[in-house]
This record gives C-alpha cells, sequence and structure tokens, in this order.
C-alpha cells in the first residue's frame, strides 16, 4: 500500500476500496498495525479481533458488490459492552468476565458489516457506563491522543481515544447522560447521540434503560452521517426502538445553512464554564449569527437525571451488588448502593418533572431549527484528578464532566458533538436538535467543518 | 427537605435490601446519598400539578 490511510476518513477508505486504488485486506493490516503500535500507550483497546477482521476484509475484496457497499473495507471498533460473538461482554468489569461468549454481534455491529465496515476490536469503557473519566480499575485508564497524560473522558474512552489516535476512522460508543458527548469533546472529534429510540441497542449491555442511546464516534461529519445511515431501522429485539422509516441524513449535507434558525444556550449553560469552553461556544455562535435562548429548568433536568441514573442504575445490579460487592470499582459499587436507597417516591417524581420539562424545551423549537451549548466545562483534565473548580466551586470531576449533557440526554434529543480544534487540548461543542431531526443538527455540523470553525486536530502521536 | 438521620437510614435499609455493607464504605456511600437526595429534593420540591403524568406511560 503506498498511501497512509492511517489519518483517512471511512469514506475515503470506502471510495478507494470500491475503486480498487487498495484492498480492504490491505486496510485492514494497516489498521491492526497502528493498533499495536499505538495502543500500549493509549489503551484504548480492549480486544483485538484481528482474524475475523481478516477474514471479513478478504470476503469484501472478494465480493462482486463492494463498490455498492457505503463503507467498504472501513475499519471499526465498538465500546467493549457491544456483544461481540465469541468474545465476553465485558462492559467496564471484572464481574462479566465469567459471562459466556455472545452467541451474536450486538445488532448495531452486524448492520455496520453489512454496510462493509471490518469490526477489528473492543475499547475500553469506565465501569458499567457510569463514568465520565475513560478512567478503569481494572483495565487501566484511557489515554487522551493530545496528551497522555489526560483523560479522554467517558465513559466512552477507548471510543475517544482509538478515533482521536488515528486508530479507527469510526468508533460506536454508548451515551447515558453524555458518554458519547464528553469523550468527543476531550479527544477532538464528532460524535452523534441519536434521539432516544432512534438505534437499537439490541444485544449491547444497558445502564439506565429509560436513558441509554448509541451511537457513532468519527472524524468527519459525513462519516458519522454515513454510519448513522446504516445502522437505522427498526428492530424489535430493543424494548426503545421506535418504528419509524429510515431517514437518510446524507442528502441534506449539501443544503447548507439557508433558512435554518439557530440558538445558543445561555445561563446554566454559561455558568462554570471555562474560558475555553465559552470562547469555543461564543465563536462558532457567532459564525452562525445564533441568538440567545434559555433552557428553562436545565439544573433540575440535570438533578433528575441524575436520580433516575443512579436509581435503574442500581435496580440493574442489585443481585451483583448483594452478592459480588467487592469486585466492583469502589467508585461505582458505593454511588448503586446509594441509589438502591433511594425512595422510590423520589423517583417517581422525577420521572413527572421529566415529561414536564421535555414540553418546555420542545416549544423552544417553534422558534429554533437547533440550541448550541458546550459539551463539557473544561478541555481533559489529568488523569487522576479529583476535583476541578467551576465558577469558582471545587466540584468532583467524576460527576460533574457531564453538567451540560445530562439536561439534553434526560429528554432524548439529538445532538451532534463537534470538536473545536483549540491549542493546546481541543473542545466540543453540542448541536442539538428536536426529537427525529438528526439531519438537522448533521447539516450544521457540515457547514461548520466546512467553514473551518470546526475539526478534528491530528494528534502527534 | 430537612437532612435525614443518614447513617440509621442507610443501616436500615442496606438490611431491608439485602446488601453488604462494609464499615469502610459507609462514608463513601453516605456521602453519594446525601447527594442523590440532594438533587432529589430539588426536583421534588418543584410544583406541578397532580394532574402532571410520569414521563413513561405504560401502553398495554
Amino acid at each position: 500500500m503506498d498511501k497512509d490511510f492511517t489519518w483517512s476518513t471511512g469514506s475515503d477508505i470506502a471510495a478507494a476500496v470500491a475503486s480498487g486504488e487498495t484492498t480492504a485486506l490491505a486496510i485492514t493490516e494497516a489498521a491492526l498495525a497502528v493498533i499495536a503500535a499505538r495502543n500500549p500507550t493509549l489503551n484504548a483497546f480492549t480486544a483485538v479481533t484481528a482474524e475475523r477482521a481478516r477474514a471479513k476484509a478478504k470476503a469484501i475484496d472478494a465480493s462482486p458488490d463492494k463498490s455498492k457497499l457505503p463503507l467498504a473495507g472501513v475499519p471499526f471498533a465498538v465500546k467493549n459492552l457491544f456483544d461481540i460473538e465469541g468474545l465476553a461482554t465485558v462492559a467496564g468489569s471484572k464481574i462479566n468476565r465469567a459471562h459466556a461468549p455472545a452467541k451474536r454481534d450486538a445488532e448495531l455491529i452486524e448492520r455496520m458489516e453489512k454496510a462493509g465496515a471490518v469490526l477489528v476490536g473492543a475499547l475500553n469503557m469506565g465501569e458499567y457506563a457510569y463514568d465520565f473519566t475513560g478512567e478503569n480499575v481494572h483495565d487501566g485508564p484511557s489515554r487522551n491522543p493530545h496528551d497522555i497524560t489526560r483523560m479522554t473522558g467517558g465513559s466512552s474512552g477507548g471510543s475517544g481515544g482509538a478515533v482521536g489516535g488515528g486508530l479507527v476512522p469510526i468508533a460506536l460508543g454508548s451515551d447515558t447522560n453524555g458518554s458519547i458527548r464528553v469523550p468527543s469533546s476531550l479527544c477532538g472529534i464528532f460524535g452523534l447521540k441519536p434521539t432516544y429510540g432512534r438505534l437499537t441497542r439490541a444485544r449491547s449491555f444497558p445502564f439506565v434503560g429509560s436513558l441509554d442511546h448509541l451511537g457513532p464516534f468519527a472524524r468527519s461529519v459525513r462519516d458519522l452521517a454515513l454510519s448513522y445511515d446504516v445502522m437505522q431501522g427498526f428492530d424489535a429485539d430493543d424494548a426503545a426502538c421506535v418504528d419509524r422509516p429510515k431517514e437518510s441524513s446524507l442528502p441534506f449535507h449539501s443544503r447548507g445553512l439557508d433558512g435554518l434558525r439557530v440558538a445558543v444556550a445561555g445561563g446554566y449553560f454559561r455558568k462554570g464554564a471555562s474560558p475555553e469552553a465559552l470562547g469555543a461556544l461564543d465563536g462558532v455562535a457567532k459564525a452562525l449569527n445564533a441568538r440567545a435562548v434559555e433552557i428553562p429548568e436545565a439544573a433540575r433536568a440535570r438533578a433528575a437525571a441524575y436520580v433516575i441514573t443512579a436509581t435503574e442504575g442500581a435496580a440493574l445490579h442489585l443481585d451483583r451488588l448483594r452478592k459480588q460487592a467487592n469486585e466492583f470499582d469502589s467508585a461505582v459499587r458505593d454511588r448503586l448502593i446509594a441509589g438502591a436507597m433511594v425512595p422510590s417516591t423520589l423517583v417517581v417524581k422525577a420521572q413527572i418533572f421529566r415529561r414536564w420539562y421535555r414540553e418546555q424545551v420542545l416549544a423552544l423549537f417553534k422558534d429554533c431549527d437547533v440550541i448550541l451549548a458546550p459539551s463539557t466545562p473544561v478541555t481533559a483534565p489529568k488523569l487522576g484528578q479529583q476535583n476541578f473548580k467551576l465558577d469558582g466551586v471545587e466540584m468532583p470531576v467524576r460527576a460533574n464532566m457531564g453538567l451540560y449533557t445530562q439536561p439534553i440526554s434526560f429528554i432524548g434529543l439529538p445532538v451532534v458533538a463537534v470538536p473545536v480544534a483549540l491549542k493546546p487540548l481541543p473542545i466540543g461543542l453540542q448541536i442539538i436538535a428536536a426529537p427525529w431531526r438528526e439531519e438537522v443538527a448533521l447539516r450544521v455540523a457540515y457547514a461548520l467543518e466546512q467553514m473551518g470553525a470546526v475539526s478534528a486536530p491530528r494528534p502527534n502521536l | 427537605m430537612p437532612s435525614p438521620p443518614l447513617d440509621d437510614f442507610i443501616a436500615a435499609a442496606a438490611a431491608t435490601l439485602d446488601l453488604p455493607l462494609d464499615p469502610a464504605w459507609q462514608a463513601s456511600i453516605k456521602a453519594n446519598l446525601e447527594v442523590t437526595l440532594r438533587h432529589a429534593a430539588t426536583v421534588a420540591e418543584f410544583p406541578l400539578p397532580d394532574e402532571a403524568e410520569p414521563a413513561p406511560v405504560f401502553r398495554a
């Protein structure tokens, strides 16, 4: 192979494979080589499925239809809470290592591979996804490709590190309270958290059923859209998956910003934000001529998401807490045990508030098409850092990196996370749309990418 | 909502729910529960009408 594809986008790779410029096998070997070279530093992968990837790549090269596959030969990897046939689905835990190997891939892996993508492995994550740091006590921390002494953000930390570090062009992760958007911000890449119920979660390990979403990470908006489009479609195996027709987002890209009304969230979403976060937000808001809007009761929404997460998460793990408490990460265990003790009346109150809040926020979309907000209050903290200062107040990092993401996923709104390539460390913004309007958020992200306002910076690895 | 006597509550809840409670975990569990209850109180004090439905509505 005479070209270095390690920083290529998935769409460029698919075009090169389809045209015969290169082969899926050559791309796969290159990806496996870069994983072998960089993973000891970044600790993004917990399993590499090399033989499976080579077999899949050979099958694509032999296929007469490879030119019709939108992701022909594109390497991708998944957070290790997705089922991969033949591997135990560890979900960042020690406990799940004793589980039987999965009998079948997660539905989203099957859909990606049907489109020609090649699975190359499983990615590190915070234990049971209850995490915003990307640190893992069992597997060691994911390391930020822009500064390996810093966090990737979590819980999809390996997904952020693998895409931001050039190990794969596309990764899949999950987002319950911000776990796609936080690592996207800290690692300087794009991420899509679709509408709640849009992408099937079948055969993935859950965390909080009423808040869990799955979605892609990439280094370009086109790759996000490509992977999102091939993963759409109803699946009765996920009780929350909504039966809607597939709505291809790609044709909307060329439409630019004409007719779109952009707003920028004020109040809660500025309080505590670092100068970097505010500078990135204001720069993009100005480029889009955005007007200020207030998302009502966002702090209370975040509080309600916190309560639902702690209690639903505790319900999921109750039996493991009873029998295997010592095998948890102690920080996760203590949060879950506390969650198990919250009176149910308070949880119902949070769910009642959730419906009220949803109506208030949906009303805002009568006057705008997207709302901008920061993804994280700060750039990547140091690994092991326990606290940071937000608005002069000392706060725990682990619980507060999702300050700006939680009030949005709480009501399932689709968000495209876009990176602003600040130096020395990038930071991300959320482009938030009304439910089922992923294509509008992707269209704004694409326009910003074309303007050069957002981009995934290449780390010096 | 006044701060409940959490140590007693945690001991009783752990026993009722059949959850292990190592004394070494007590301070951390208590700190987490305090934060979660504080968030819950913020939500619960927000006035909403009796007719307000929870977000997940069961459909037969």
